[in-house]
């Protein structure tokens, strides 16, 4: 429909907008009122008509249609124009960008694990043997029988196990930082490290002679993690109160004084064992089979799923335990849902690699400082670039000294702790 | 029709103190009923009791709905709390902040819908926040931040809105600007207003009703006129004032003892 010019003014009237509230004047849908000037989708207009009371006001209407410029043809809007409420509102979350970053950075550490060794295999022969796996495509291997074995069972349980605990360590550090709102938190806080260490500890030690502690270690370790942090939740809870967070940090630095005394005690009875158990304690990737992420993969994906899907309460419980109540969250189930889910994921990582440092607080503190404070952003990120670090740290970790192995926690911190120290001078922002 | 909260005889019991007692009181829709009394005098933990963070005997009736049998999403949905010193993480944006007010009505593990978004929205359009909606929390004044935080408490879209000390961080003009725009807010949302508020005259001449508060009693209760003598505040407050009523208004001044 075209509209003529018409030399006689409509009567307008006061009105509210529908939106900001501001008095305008409107003419009611007769022809000449300013709102036919405005360019809208036709789109738009509909979604306008469906979700707003009434009209709006000209700057909230033009606001809609400097959005709906630069975008595809605009139909042009005639008659009783209402404005859509314009939904910039919403939560900043993953950045296409951000997301697409740490998804390649995923992918191409793996590669680049994947490629790298004593025996080299170029990064197109991977990918192609890699897809030749894949049922339906007739696409054939370009490597050696040899070459498959290396690649799919010497470095691929290692190269797959190693971004499962980085991803798994990263994400559980982020959510205990964002529900102790402790950015001192890493994911061994609650007496996870000193119940795994005393776990393994006794397996080592009292394993039959023999049978060795091979497949009884994941299992302690994993059971000792459990105990220490449900202990340090029992503790904390009963003498709980005002100050929850405060009362549960504390208790977890309490149980894990007394779990790692027993452990240097078993530890000091069996002296023999020490070397085992040190280098247990250092964590490493060495050994890693299919097997173990057989083993670890339901935990770690139950885990990360969890607090994936707690993102966006991990923001609410940003604004303290008293508010976020008042929000309508139970903060003490919630609390308790998260620790759950965090210990029982970072607990299967620390049976089958041993005790990791520095991913779970690096990670989600670089983010932090790259990207957003907000858990929207911190969690999901966290998972991805934790899974890619600590990838490329045991590349590192097995190619700096070859052939004998540095232990990977001396890694994470040597190459972790002056990348922490350059991100945080360069950026202005403060972690949470 | 019922109140929209209903108090009865109800005491509130922290560390073994006793910090309000036997308080009873009705309070009808859209009205505002400031809480006013020393410091100490129970004030913020009524509030509190209000929003249910607080266990207390007695019973607590918030549109017929006993918040004691409630779970935190029903609270939430009918009473929005906004505390004295509310925790603003300065890197979220104040669009972000607002919309954390929806989360009553978004499933625990979901994200908010295209109706939390609109919500959000007006809260923002309604408090003059829209220049500000995609700044920093820690990059706003004092005037620009209570907004944010009463933009987050109005996306609640709860009827009763409890206030504790709004505008004690504010300058003079700020303190008359928020108070004029809860009773605007209150007046087209129809709200009902809760406040614990110390400047009696601001108290006086927006509340509709004051409840005086001594050691977790309510001492007085009535229009401001009825409440405030020079009497009770010294008595009370322990404080020298001078009360001046004109045109309907009452001021209260504080005045130094000469000797």
């Amino acid at each position: 429909m075209v509209i003529e010019e018409r030399t006689e003014t409509p009567t307008f009237r006061a009105k509210r907008c529908s939106l900001c509230g501001t008095e305008f004047g409107c003419a009611q849908g007769e022809p000449g009122c300013w709102c036919e000037s405005v360019v809208l989708h036709r789109e738009t207009l509909a979604e306008i008509r469906e979700l707003a009371e009434d009209c709006l006001c000209p700057a909230c209407l033009t606001s809609f249609a400097e959005r709906d410029r630069g975008e595809a043809p605009a139909g042009r809007a005639t008659g009783w124009a209402k404005a859509v409420p314009h939904t910039a509102v919403r939560a900043r979350g993953v950045s296409p960008g951000w997301g697409l970053g740490a998804l390649l950075f995923v992918l191409g550490s793996l590669v680049f694990a994947l490629a790298i060794g004593p025996v080299s295999i170029g990064a197109g022969g991977i990918v192609e043997s890699a897809v030749s796996h894949l049922p339906l495509l007739h696409v054939h291997s370009p490597l050696t029988t040899v070459e498959e074995a290396i690649l799919w069972q010497l470095r691929a349980p290692r190269v797959v196990l190693a971004a499962l605990v980085g991803g798994m360590l990263a994400i559980a550090g982020s959510a205990y930082q964002g529900v102790f709102r402790n950015p001192l938190a890493d994911p061994y806080f609650l007496g996870v490290a000193a119940g795994a260490g005393l776990g393994a500890t006794l397996a080592i030690a009292y394993a039959a002679a023999g049978s060795g502690a091979g497949e009884l270690l994941p299992l302690a370790a994993f059971a000792g993690a459990i105990v220490g942090v449900a202990g340090a939740y029992v503790l904390g809870r009963s003498t709980g109160g005002a100050h929850a967070t405060g009362t549960l940090i504390l208790a977890g630095v309490t149980v894990a004084a007394f779990l790692t005394a027993m452990q240097t005690f078993v530890q000091q009875q069996h002296t023999q064992t020490l070397r085992q158990v040190y280098s247990w304690l250092l964590g490493g990737f060495e050994s890693a089979t299919w097997h173990d992420v057989a083993l670890v993969s339901p935990y770690i994906a139950v885990s990360a799923t969890v607090l994936l899907l707690h993102r966006r309460i991990l923001d609410v419980l940003s604004l303290g335990d008293e508010e976020a109540a008042s929000l309508g969250l139970d903060v003490r189930r919630v609390r308790l849902l998260i620790v759950v889910a965090a210990t029982a994921g970072t607990a299967a990582a620390v049976a089958v690699s041993g005790l990791i440092g520095f991913v779970g607080i690096i990670v989600p503190h670089t983010i932090r400082l790259l990207v957003s404070t907000s858990y929207r952003a911190v969690v999901p990120l966290s998972l991805l670039a934790g899974a890619g670090f600590l990838v490329l740290a045991d590349v590192l970790a097995r190619t700096v000294m070859s052939p004998s192995e540095l232990p990977i926690g001396v890694v994470t911190a040597f190459f972790g702790a002056p990348f922490f120290a350059v991100v945080l001078r360069t950026t202005k922002r403060i972690g949470p | 029709m019922s109140a929209a909260v209903d108090v009865r005889e109800v005491t509130v019991t922290l560390g073994g103190a006793r910090v309000v007692r036997d308080v009873s009181t009705t309070i009808e829709r859209g009205e505002w009923v400031a809480l006013i009394g020393p410091n100490g005098a129970g004030k913020t933990t009524i509030l509190r009791a209000l929003a249910g963070l607080v266990s207390f005997a007695g019973q607590i009736l918030v549109e017929s709905r006993a918040v004691a049998a409630s779970t935190r999403r029903e609270i939430a949905r009918l009473i929005a709390l906004v505390p004295q010193h509310p925790q603003t993480p300065p890197e979220l944006t104040v669009a972000e902040y607002v919309l954390l007010g929806r989360t009553p009505h978004i499933g625990y593990l979901a994200t908010e819908t295209r109706a939390d978004r609109l919500a959000a929205e007006r809260a923002i359009a309604r408090l003059a926040l829209r220049p500000f909606a995609e700044r920093s929390l820690g990059s706003l004044s004092g005037g620009e931040l209570q907004r944010a935080v009463l933009a987050r408490a109005l996306a609640q879209e709860a009827p009763i809105l409890l206030l504790d000390e709004p505008t004690s961080a504010l300058d003079l003009g700020r303190q008359q600007q928020a108070l004029e725009l809860v009773d605007s807010l209150r007046r087209d949302d129809e709200l009902t207003v809760v406040s614990a508020m110390h400047d009696l005259s601001l108290a006086g001449q927006y509340a509709d009703r004051l409840l005086l508060l001594d050691r977790g009693r309510v001492v007085a209760a009535g229009a401001a006129a009825e409440v405030l003598s020079e009497a009770s505040i010294a008595s009370y407050y322990g404080a020298n004032v001078r009360v001046i009523r004109e045109n309907g208004s009452v001021f209260v001044l504080p005045q130094r003892e000469t000797s």
